[in-house]
Order: structure tokens, then sequence, then C-alpha cells
């Protein structure tokens, strides 16, 4: 024990607890509005491209310009630039809450693609067999669209849910907190290795479980 | 009843305005089997969900019932939907549900019946279509034929007056098929069910339709009862399709039996006349030779036939021809 001890000497256990608190909780509110505003986006998207239901040229462009401008910029850049506006929206640049806005902003278009790609996924046939059954277009959305869709929307899940994990750890280096600010305050500034590697694994189990809990979704919906 | 009146339809593609459908009228009467055959591009398909306008027509009236399709708004249409089925060839069943799930879509869809009576519904197009048992299946773990049954209960399930079956045997296996068609033929006498078929094989013409359209581009070239068009089929395009099903090519009698004495003549028997001592009878009394170089005895739906062609020698053989022209057999000289 004693070994293990001088091993991490910097480390204090009781700052490594809340960091991994404050990553989680930055990933779960992130991840959920991701979702919620994704989703109806990505479902906009398909429906709005061509030669599908709602074609219509001008509002798909439209959005994939806004969609693509915001995968354009690097997350770290995102974060900065988005500073005045994440004051107004929370009151704060720093800490968890000034970390929402762009950790949303940053994974909402990437969901949204990958949701877009989930639903083109789905044969065009299904979609033909239930308008011919008399279905609403809201109908063939929520009736046959999505549940068709759902396991490509999960993976989408689990891969968005993993590209957050990394922009916490980046959001660490502008003060917010999580896992990636230890890294980046104690590992990096102070060249202090032991915490280095104890953050660097806790992300890499937090990715690991995320993925591992992901593809048990994705398995169980899938009826191929 | 089904009217096409005058429709058309074109489609535009890159500017370029692109003609699926000529103007063409059309009748199909309730209760009939009614079978449109084209290859692929011939407009049939667009033919076919021109009725449920799942295609809009670029102009024309299509009347189901005295009811113009054309004219109906969102509403209108979604209502009249429901009361046409329709099956596909890839089946088009989510995978995402049940078999059970998948055959009550349309009765949730529409959303005015209670759950119990769903399941009631349900139970009973399972037992019509022979799958009670894979109700909790899912649509990947059943074979094709089964998988068009199922898409043949979801089709029923709203008590429809009218089956569109696109191409619905097209990716079947033969054995598969006969079963998948004795039961559209089953389902069309119990329920008095129209059914529009489009295929690109004559034998499911010869073995469910009562009426037959031949379609080449765009356009219905040929079109009657099926025992007429398939036994004395009359535009190239019919002519080939019966080919297909027939083995046997018109075109090279000429030259296989080039060498085969004496006069050759084609025999079609329909009806009970299929089954009669003919050939001897009239061999005997008119002292003919006959060697039969090519023939087929079958059934057209419920109406068995024969086509058997012939080579004849000696004998009288004006007074054999007269013969069978008088026993009511259709008759050709083909030399």
């Amino acid at each position: 024990m004693e070994t293990l001890a001088t091993l991490f000497s910097n480390v204090d256990w009781y700052e490594i607890w809340v960091a991994t608190g404050d990553t989680l909780i930055m990933l779960g509110i992130s991840l959920a509005f991701t979702v919620l505003l994704g989703l109806p986006l990505g479902v906009l998207m398909f429906l709005t491209s061509p030669r599908q239901l709602l074609e219509n040229k001008p509002v798909y462009a439209t959005i994939g310009l806004i969609v693509n401008m915001l995968r354009a910029l690097p997350f770290i850049i995102l974060l900065i630039v988005m500073m005045p506006l994440t004051e107004i929206i929370t009151g704060t640049s720093l800490g968890i809450l000034g970390t929402l806005p762009p950790l949303i902003a940053g994974a909402t278009p990437f969901f949204a693609r990958l949701v877009e790609t989930a639903l083109r996924e789905v044969d065009r046939g299904i979609i033909e067999a239930t308008q011919a059954m008399g279905a609403s277009t809201r109908q063939i959305i929520v009736k046959a669209l999505l549940p068709e869709a759902r396991p490509g929307i999960l993976a989408a899940i689990t891969v968005t849910a993993i590209a957050l994990v990394s922009f916490t750890a980046m959001a660490g280096a502008v003060g917010a907190g999580g896992l990636g600010d230890l890294a980046i305050r104690y590992g990096y500034q102070r060249f202090q290795n032991d915490v280095m590697f104890v953050t660097v694994v806790l992300l890499l189990v937090l990715v690991q479980i995320l993925q591992t809990v992901g593809d048990r979704l994705v398995a169980h919906f899938s009826h191929r | 009843m089904i009217e096409f009146q005058n429709v058309h339809k074109t489609y535009r593609v890159a500017d370029r305005e692109i003609p699926a459908l000529h103007p063409t009228s059309l009748r199909v009467e309730n209760g009939q089997v009614f079978g449109l055959i084209g290859h692929s591009g011939a407009g049939k398909s667009t033919m076919l969900r021109l009725i449920n306008r799942l295609e809009a027509p670029s102009g024309g009236k299509i009347l189901v019932d005295d009811v113009d399709v054309t004219a109906l708004d969102a509403d209108g249409l979604r209502a009249f939907r429901r009361q046409v089925g329709m099956i596909f060839q890839h089946f088009n069943l989510l995978a995402s549900k049940t078999v059970a799930d998948n055959v009550a879509m349309p009765l949730t869809l529409a959303g005015d019946m209670s759950r119990a009576q769903i399941d009631q519904r349900v139970a009973e197009l399972l037992a019509r279509v022979g799958l009670s048992d894979h109700a909790r299946k899912y649509p990947a773990q059943l074979s094709g034929g089964q998988k068009q049954r199922v898409g043949i209960a979801r089709a029923l399930a709203t008590k429809p007056k009218i089956l569109l079956c696109d191409e619905a045997t097209s990716a079947l296996d033969p054995q598969t098929t006969a079963s998948v068609l004795q039961l559209l033929a089953e389902i069309n006498r119990e329920l008095k069910l129209t059914i529009v078929l489009i295929t690109h094989e004559m034998d499911v013409i010869r073995r469910v339709c009562d009426q037959v359209a031949v379609m080449d581009a765009g356009v219905i070239v040929e079109q009657g009862a099926v025992a007429d068009v398939f036994l004395h089929p009359k535009h190239p395009t019919t002519r080939r399709f019966v080919q297909e099903d027939e083995q046997v090519d018109e075109n090279d009698i000429n030259s296989d039996f080039a060498h085969v004495q004496g006069r050759i003549v084609r025999l079609t028997f329909q009806g009970e006349a299929t089954y009669a001592p003919l050939l001897g009878t009239v061999a005997r009394e008119t002292g003919v030779d006959y060697s039969i170089l090519a023939g087929r005895i079958d059934r057209i739906k419920d109406t068995p036939y024969g086509q058997l062609t012939l080579a004849i020698t000696g004998g009288d053989m004006d007074a054999a021809f007269a013969r069978f022209t008088a026993a009511d057999v259709h008759m050709e000289i083909l030399r």
C-alpha cells in the first residue's frame, strides 16, 4: 500500500471523485439536450432532403449549411467564440453551467447528421407501405421511421456521448471543471504524471462503459 | 369498379419530361382479378400506384366506385387508402415489430378500434393466412413465403375492397409462389375482393387472373379475358410473354420442323373439349396420320385447356381440318 501511495503521491482522491462527478453531470445534461434538439433536427433534415416526404431545397440547404459550419469549427474554438452568447444564456461562461451551451452547440449538429443518416438507412418501401395504409406524415415518422431507425439512432447516441466526453475534457481548458480540467491543470501544467494517468484511465473506463451499454442497447433493439 | 379515364403520367427528371404512362383508359370490374403484365419500365408499377395515389397522375381521372381519387383532399385520401390494401415484392414489413404488430399496424393507424378488438382481428387474420403460431416472431425469423403471408394479412386488416399486388411473388421460389397465388385466389373468392396485380410472369396471370392487360412502353397493347389473350396472343409483346411461359418459340417452328413431313397445325382446346378423345376419332375416320410436335395441357385459372402442335400426313386432310373446326377447337395452320 505504501508503494501505491508514493506512486500516486500527487493524487487527491477527493478531488478526483468531485471531478468525475462533474464530468458525468456535464455529459448527462449536455447529452440529454443534444438528443432533445438533435433528434427533431435530424428528422427535419431527412424529411426535407431530396425525394423525401417534405422535400424542400431552401430549408434543407439552410439547415445543412448551419450544421456544417458548426461541425467545421474545432470545439476548442467554439468554446471561446461562444463565450458572450454563453454568458447571455446561463449568466456565466465558467464552470459546469458555462460549458453546457458550447457542448450542446457542438454536439447537436453532429448528432443530427447521424440521425439523418440512420433514417436514410430505413428502406423506402417501409415509408411507401405505411403511406398505403393511410398514415399521415406524423404517423409515418412516429410509427414507422423512428422505430425502424431505432438501432441506428441508439448507435448515434453512443457515438455522440463518447464525442461529448472528449468535448468535456477540452472544456477543462477554459475552467469547466471535470476530469479534463484536472488533467490539464495538474497533469500538464504541473507535470504531475500520476494525476494525468489517473484521469486518462477514468476517461477510458467511462468511454468503454458508454460503448458497451450502447452496443447492448443496439443489439437488443435490432431484429434483423 | 376501378376506372381509368385518359390517365397519363409524366416524370420530370432534370428538366426532361419522361412519359411513364401514355393516356390510358381501363375498367376493372368489382370482384375481378385483374393482371397487368409488362417488362420493367413498361409503366405497370406506375399504373398500380395511381390507383391508391402513391403516384399522382399528370392528367385524367381515376374513379374507384365512382369516387374521383384524383380529387380527394389529404384526409379523404387517407380514409380512401384504408379501403385499398397493398402488398409488395419485398414485403416491406417493419423489422422492429412482431408479426402481430405488423398486421395490427393499419388498425392502430386508423385509431378507431380498441386494443381488444385489434387483438381479435389480428388473430383472425393470422389464422386466415396460416401463421397463428408465428404471432410473436419478428419478420427476420420468417421465410419469404411467410413474410408475404404477413403482408397479405396486414393488407386485409382494414377489410379493404381492393387489393393491389406489386410483383407479390417475384421474390419467391416457384413452390412458394404457387401457394401465395392460391391464397390470393382464395381471398378473391371468399371475400369478393377486387385484386389488381402486376407481374412480369405470364404464369402468374394464367394461374389467378380473370382479365389481363399487356403493357409496353407506357401503353396497354392488348387486353381481354386471360384465356383469349393467352391462347391467341396478337401483339408481339404478348406473344413474347406467352412463349416465355410456354417454352415453344413459334418463330422457330419452320426451322426446327423443316424436315417434318406434311402440314403443321396448332389446335387449341378449352374447357371440356380438352378431355374429349378427338384426335384418335378424327384420325380413324379420315385416315390421316399425326405426330405431336409440341404440346401442353394445363389450366387457366379454373378452366382446363390444351394446345397441341401437330404434323399431319396422308388421308383426307381437308375432312380432318373440317372435323377439328366443327368440334369447337381453334385451329391454326402453321405450314
